[in-house]
């Protein structure tokens, strides 16, 4: 029975995001609702971990197939892809890498600085263990 | 066939269960990220429906009650995040200067090349939530007017590339700080490069899991703003 109480509460989460959805004129889905809500009640502790832990466990692990239906979609849209391809290739691959880089090299830059900071201030500097 | 299949619900729910084990299977005797289940279950699902001539609609009468699970999946992603807290408490500039970088070069890079290949409305918000994890990004497209199906689609070769990308792309960039190589990561390439980013280290992992939450709800705000550009 611990299954269907976890799953009332994410489930009952869901309708309150649906309801938000539908009342709020912004273009949010319900899911993102319904993720800050979780959350938000998992930082107040008003949803304590190990009553959500394990059903949110599970539907995390199996979300991957939950996508598979709206893909099979791609029959039906054939037509607009074709349309697009060579767009989405030089999009995709551009995009991709550019954010990896500048992700990467600004926050490396922030972290650096930070320590830096630190060892200047004669904070003893244990975070270069981990590198 | 698709008189009597169409009066089915489970042959829907079935074939999803059974073609993304396969690929599951498959997935574990490659170990390779181009075998994603969820692409092999797609494309053998296509092929059967084709192959058969089945329709769409008959296939999607049984299979809608998996894609309902979608929300409350989304939802539960609160919880890996709720378990990082404490990294991102550690590192908060680090990881929100980096994130909101990242998210801001996709919505640039993403809207120039659009303005440069003359795409439409309907085409451009189809590509805009491409690096985020596909449960956001598809809610994006749907509420933008984009083609949710492409977007699914692009999403998760995203995925599949920055994984590939990823170990190569950090050695020429000398991006070389755990931290920074995950949230480059996880914010480029979501839960697919999260993969990869596990492979590399723990403390990849963990950055990468985390920049997936946060970089998909900035990303729902940012999209909110550009997709109003075209």
């Amino acid at each position: 029975m611990k299954y269907v109480k976890q799953l009332s509460i994410i489930l009952g989460i869901s309708f309150l995001a649906e309801l938000l959805e539908i009342l709020i004129p912004l273009p949010i889905a319900a899911s993102v609702y319904g993720l800050v809500i979780m959350l938000v009640g998992l930082i107040t502790k008003l949803i304590p971990l190990e009553k959500v832990e394990t059903a949110a466990d599970f539907l995390v692990d199996a979300m991957s197939i939950m996508f598979v239906p709206a893909t099979v979609g791609i029959m039906a849209s054939v037509d607009a892809l074709k349309e697009m391809l060579l767009p989405i290739c030089v999009i995709t691959v551009v995009s991709t890498v550019l954010i990896m880089i500048v992700t990467g090299r600004v926050s490396q830059r922030i972290i650096r600085g930070q320590r830096n900071r630190d060892t200047a201030a004669g904070a003893a500097d244990t975070d270069k263990e981990g590198r | 066939m698709n008189e009597i299949l169409s009066q089915s619900i489970f042959f829907g729910i079935a074939i999803t269960l059974v073609t993304y084990e396969i690929g599951l299977w498959i997935k574990q005797k490659t170990g390779k990220a181009i075998a994603n289940p969820l692409l092999i279950s797609v494309i053998l699902i296509v092929a059967v429906l084709l192959l058969f001539h089945i329709d769409y609609e008959t296939y999607a009468n049984g299979a809608q009650y998996i894609s309902i699970f979608l929300t409350p999946a989304t939802v539960s992603l609160a919880v890996p995040l709720y378990r990082q807290l404490e990294l991102l408490k550690m590192y908060p500039k680090a990881i929100f200067g980096g994130i909101i970088a990242g998210v801001l070069t996709a919505m640039v890079s993403i809207f120039a090349l659009s303005l440069m290949f003359g795409l439409n409305h309907e085409q451009y918000v189809t590509l805009l939530p491409k690096s985020i994890t596909t449960a956001i990004g598809m809610g994006i497209s749907e509420k933008m007017g984009g083609i949710v199906t492409i977007t699914v689609v692009v999403i998760i070769v995203t995925g599949i590339l920055g994984n590939i990308l990823a170990e190569t792309i950090c050695r020429l960039c000398k991006i070389e700080d755990p931290i920074a190589k995950g949230l480059a990561i996880g914010t480029s390439a979501h839960a697919l490069g999260t993969a990869k980013a596990m492979e590399l280290g723990e403390i990849e992992g963990a950055m990468s899991s985390l920049s997936i939450v946060v970089c998909g709800i900035l990303t729902v705000i940012s999209v909110s703003i550009f997709a109003n550009f075209i």
